[in-house]
């Protein structure tokens, strides 16, 4: 009986490795994608050799301590604030049951499809002083009615509250949902009461999903630009905006953005130990746990809690860019907004395919090397999605930039020739950003259709006759194409809404529309960049309608 | 001895659907009762209504003379010194083995907590995996940290729901006489569910065989077998069938299997219609004996192939015959009836 496995083993092998002829260059390829990522890094962290150290003075006396101050006063709002409600409306949709948690459950996720900076201008709209808010206010009470100050640190930290707690929502809220009552009727039956329960048993055994979704709040809070901008606030990312287009110093941006890369380094690490961790609890977990129904009062309350969040957080701020839309859409729907319009979506599309494609290069170099080099370069090439935009815009210009130099250099002194930049002043620079960035999106969708592919359906087929491009044809594209389209469709997305990589890469001529949002909402004209804004949250609904219809399939 | 638990005329329902009628049952103390029947049957429903975890509809359950769940009342679980071993264990999965065992023991001082914690891990056989995590350990052990877990706070009843459904069938049957011994040597009263006829008698004191909310025999396992009180119930409990007969006098029948005699209990008049039960093992291989029978079907089980059988009139038997005879479907063979009791019911039941 004993040598039947090794000989199966055996036959696989040698299958695979005339299936794909030289192994190595799977692992090339995927080093190849490692290293572009650690290039922006290693660029920044090249930086501190040659310190400029009169912009240090400078930057450390008028800037720095208010730099950490705000990005403290940031992080830890934020990511409490967001804990608050994402855990709050998790458990109440994830393992209880009330009059409209169906609906509530995935409308709860609506507010994802905003991008933090519309959400942020929308509100001030709404709330500043001269907004409808606080004008009915008034009228109503009188001018002497005291009102918080949206511009401020709390109001910062309110408005990202908003925006990113469906984060933490989406990842604790699938705990929640296999713990059911189950945990805590076990710890009920040992002698706790319910609150006992909640406080023992329930939150921490959610806790890595919840620390999963407060780390990604805390990355989206660091790297966040739009925001942080319009309100004024100095962040290290608008910092390093500044450093480099209003004092025209790349090497104190590329400072800035070291100390930046740093903190997200800390991140990042924290990050993997979780997902490990995720792993492990879930090994003995029911799929879909019996809910704890909630009665009399309870019911109403826990219904009228999450319909309020989702109106504050969505659904007024939605209806507002409407209203504003409707209102400028005569005098800003034009062939200027089609030419923004235009720019958006190739830039979206290009990066899709290409990041697609790379995916699903670096997907099957993982497939056929199942061992720990190639695992290790493909999480790198992965680890993009931590570096905020202006970080990455930095890192990714320096080196190219030098690229150019060098080959001009070398046209010059060899040839004779006098060259114009090849890289720079092209859109080649911002697509390599978005491909860095959005790496992980595509890949992870890419790879998890992937591991349905498995060997035994690869022995299958060759059973079957298939081998070859017929059996990528017939077997492994089918089974991939959802994959695919997710992943298209989520860098899509992503890439239409990204702001700080496009402003400060984009080539002269290529607005785009979220750039001109950031024109436009610093100057406060927050009408007139509804229309845009309306835009992005309808290509932002797309991806949340596949979420939805992911999760009613689970 | 007043019983330590009595469901009194319990009844439950979800929505307008009755899903426990009128059920009654009683443990003594030191007992271990069962509830036995199909998924659906309500019997996980009575056994978390005990637990505390659903209100009661009707009818009373007393935990040692005191009222515990009745309509409009139900004593908090926690309050109820009621332990439960869950379906799917309920591990903590973010506690070691010896904090899942502990978490019920958190009011008492260090030392006693960890004599207590140790002690009943010990009993269980895992005292070596005090450090590890739900993750790490098998399914069986996974199955006894739970068992531990829930007689660690010394609960006055345990409860436990299908608590060996999650194993393979070696490992089922080993753990259900170990549960059984260690529950015995705790002198803890239990109440268990289950599907499994065989856990059921392995493990059970008394067993209450449950159909759509209704114990239709609350009884040892001997008396379930031998003496099951409805038609239902002899089919559902063991192996056999159920063939045609008529009373003849006082103690004998006229079956397919010839003339049988025995104690008919039943006030019967002669000459009525009835039903008799016939185990396997009531009817013996003779290829001397005038009574023949077709083999319809063979299933080979080893030191004994089960057939069944069909009479000359047409009803089926099955016998349970050393495997050393091994005849073929279709083939005519002898039989003797071998029937000690006569478990009859009227034909009409």
């Amino acid at each position: 009986m004993t040598p039947l496995p090794a000989d199966r083993a055996g036959a696989s092998r040698r299958g695979s490795s005339r299936f794909f002829t030289r192994p190595s260059g799977w692992q090339w390829l995927t080093g190849v994608i490692a290293l572009l990522v650690l290039t922006p890094i290693t660029v920044l962290a090249l930086a501190w050799l040659d310190p400029a150290w009169e912009i240090w003075q400078h930057l450390q006396e008028t800037l720095l301590a208010r730099l950490l101050i705000n990005t403290a006063t940031l992080v830890v709002g934020v990511t409490g604030g967001t804990l608050l409600l994402g855990v709050s409306l998790a458990w109440l949709t994830g393992a209880c049951e009330f009059p409209g948690r169906r609906h509530l459950s995935w409308a709860l996720l609506l507010p994802l499809a905003m991008p933090t900076y519309v959400l942020t201008f929308v509100f001030l709209g709404l709330f500043d002083y001269t907004g409808p808010v606080q004008t009915q206010l008034r009228s109503w009470f009188g001018r002497g009615i005291w009102m918080p100050e949206m511009r401020s640190a709390g109001g910062v930290v309110l408005v990202m509250s908003l925006a990113l707690y469906p984060y933490v929502y989406l990842l604790a809220r699938n705990a929640f949902r296999t713990q059911g009552k189950r945990a805590l009727e076990a710890a009920e039956s040992l002698g706790c009461s319910p609150l006992e329960g909640f406080f023992r048993v329930v939150l921490p055994m959610a806790r890595p999903w919840i620390a999963g979704g407060a780390t990604l709040v805390l990355m989206e809070a660091l790297a966040d630009f739009g925001a942080v901008s319009i309100f004024n606030y100095d962040t290290f990312t608008t910092a390093i905006y500044k450093a480099w287009f209003g004092f025209f110093s790349l090497p104190a941006a590329a400072q800035l953005s070291s100390l930046l890369v740093a903190l997200v380094f800390v991140l990042i690490v924290v990050e993997q130990r979780l997902r490990k961790r995720m792993r492990y609890a879930q090994s003995r977990l029911a799929p879909q746990a019996e809910r704890i129904v909630l009665q009399g009062g309870k019911r109403w309350l826990a219904c009228g809690y999450c319909w309020l969040i989702l109106l504050i957080a969505f659904l007024l701020p939605a209806l507002q860019l409407l209203r504003w839309s409707l209102e400028i859409f005569h005098a800003e729907f034009d062939s200027r907004y089609l030419g923004l319009l235009g720019h958006s979506l190739l830039l979206a599309l290009i990066s899709a395919v290409l990041i697609a494609a790379v995916a699903l290069l670096l997907s099957y170099a993982g497939r056929r090397h199942p061992g720990r080099l190639t695992q290790g370069l493909i999480r790198t090439s992965t680890l993009g999605y931590a570096l905020p935009g202006t970080v990455l815009a930095v890192g990714i210009f320096i080196p190219l930039a030098w690229l150019d130099n060098q080959i001009i250099d070398f046209a010059r002194d060899h040839l004779g020739s006098e060259m114009l930049p090849l890289l720079q002043g092209t859109i080649a620079i911002m697509l390599l950003a978005y491909l860095i960035r959005f790496m992980a999106a595509g890949f992870k969708a890419i790879d998890s259709a992937m591991h349905r592919v498995t060997s035994s359906i690869d022995e299958a087929s060759r059973l079957m006759g298939l081998r070859g491009v017929k059996l990528l044809a017939r077997v492994h594209l089918p089974m991939l194409r959802g994959g695919i389209f997710t992943a298209l469709t989520l860098v899509f997305v992503d890439v239409m809404k990204e702001m700080p990589i496009t402003l400060m890469t984009r080539p002269f001529g290529w607005d785009t529309l979220s750039v001109k949002i950031f024109e436009l909402t610093s100057e406060g004209e927050w009408e007139r960049a509804a229309l845009p804004a309306l835009t992005l949250l309808l290509s932002g609904l797309i991806p949340i309608i596949l979420l939805m219809r992911q999760s009613d399939k689970d | 001895m007043e019983p330590l638990l009595e469901l009194q005329q319990i009844s439950q329902a979800y929505g307008p659907q009755l899903v426990v009628k009128d059920l009654s049952l009683s443990l003594k103390k030191g007992e271990i009762g069962c509830l036995l029947g199909a998924s659906g049957c309500g019997k996980t429903t009575v056994l978390r209504t005990i637990a505390g975890f659903e209100p009661l509809l009707q009818g009373e359950i007393r935990l040692n003379g005191t009222v515990v769940s009745r309509a409009g009342f139900s004593l908090p679980p926690a309050k109820r010194q009621i332990g439960m071993v869950f379906q799917d264990y309920a591990l903590f999965p973010h506690l070691s083995i010896f904090d899942n065992v502990a978490f019920g023991l958190r009011k008492l001082d260090k030392t006693e907590l960890i004599r207590r914690v140790n002690q009943a891990l010990e009993l269980v056989g895992l005292q070596t995996e005090l450090n590890k995590y739900p993750h790490e350990i098998s399914g069986g052990q996974q199955q006894r940290v739970a068992l531990a877990r829930a007689l660690a706070p010394e609960p006055q009843l345990l409860l436990m729901d299908e608590p060996f459904s999650n194993l393979d069938v070696t490992l089922r049957e080993r753990l259900s006489m170990e549960v059984r011994d260690i529950l015995k040597e705790f002198g803890t009263t239990a109440l268990f569910v289950t599907h499994n006829q065989n856990e059921a008698f392995a493990v059970a004191d008394r067993i209450g065989v449950m159909h759509s909310g209704e114990i239709l025999q609350w009884d040892s396992a001997h008396n379930l077998y031998h003496q099951p009180v409805s038609p239902r119930i002899a089919e559902f409990v063991g192996e056999g069938a159920l063939i045609n007969g008529v009373v003849k006098n006082a103690g004998q029948l006229e079956t397919g299997l010839g003339l049988l005699e025995g104690i008919i209990k039943r006030p019967l008049e002669v000459g009525s219609p009835v039903q008799l039960l016939v185990r396997p093992e009531d009817v013996v291989h003779d290829d001397a004996s005038p009574v023949k029978a077709v083999v319809v079907r063979r299933s080979f089980r080893g030191a004994s192939i089960l057939y069944a059988l069909r009479l000359a009139n047409g009803d089926l038997v099955q016998a349970l015959v050393p495997s050393h005879c091994d005849h073929q479907p279709g083939e005519k063979i002898g039989i003797q009836p071998d029937v000690r009791h006569l478990v009859l019911f009227p034909a009409d039941a």
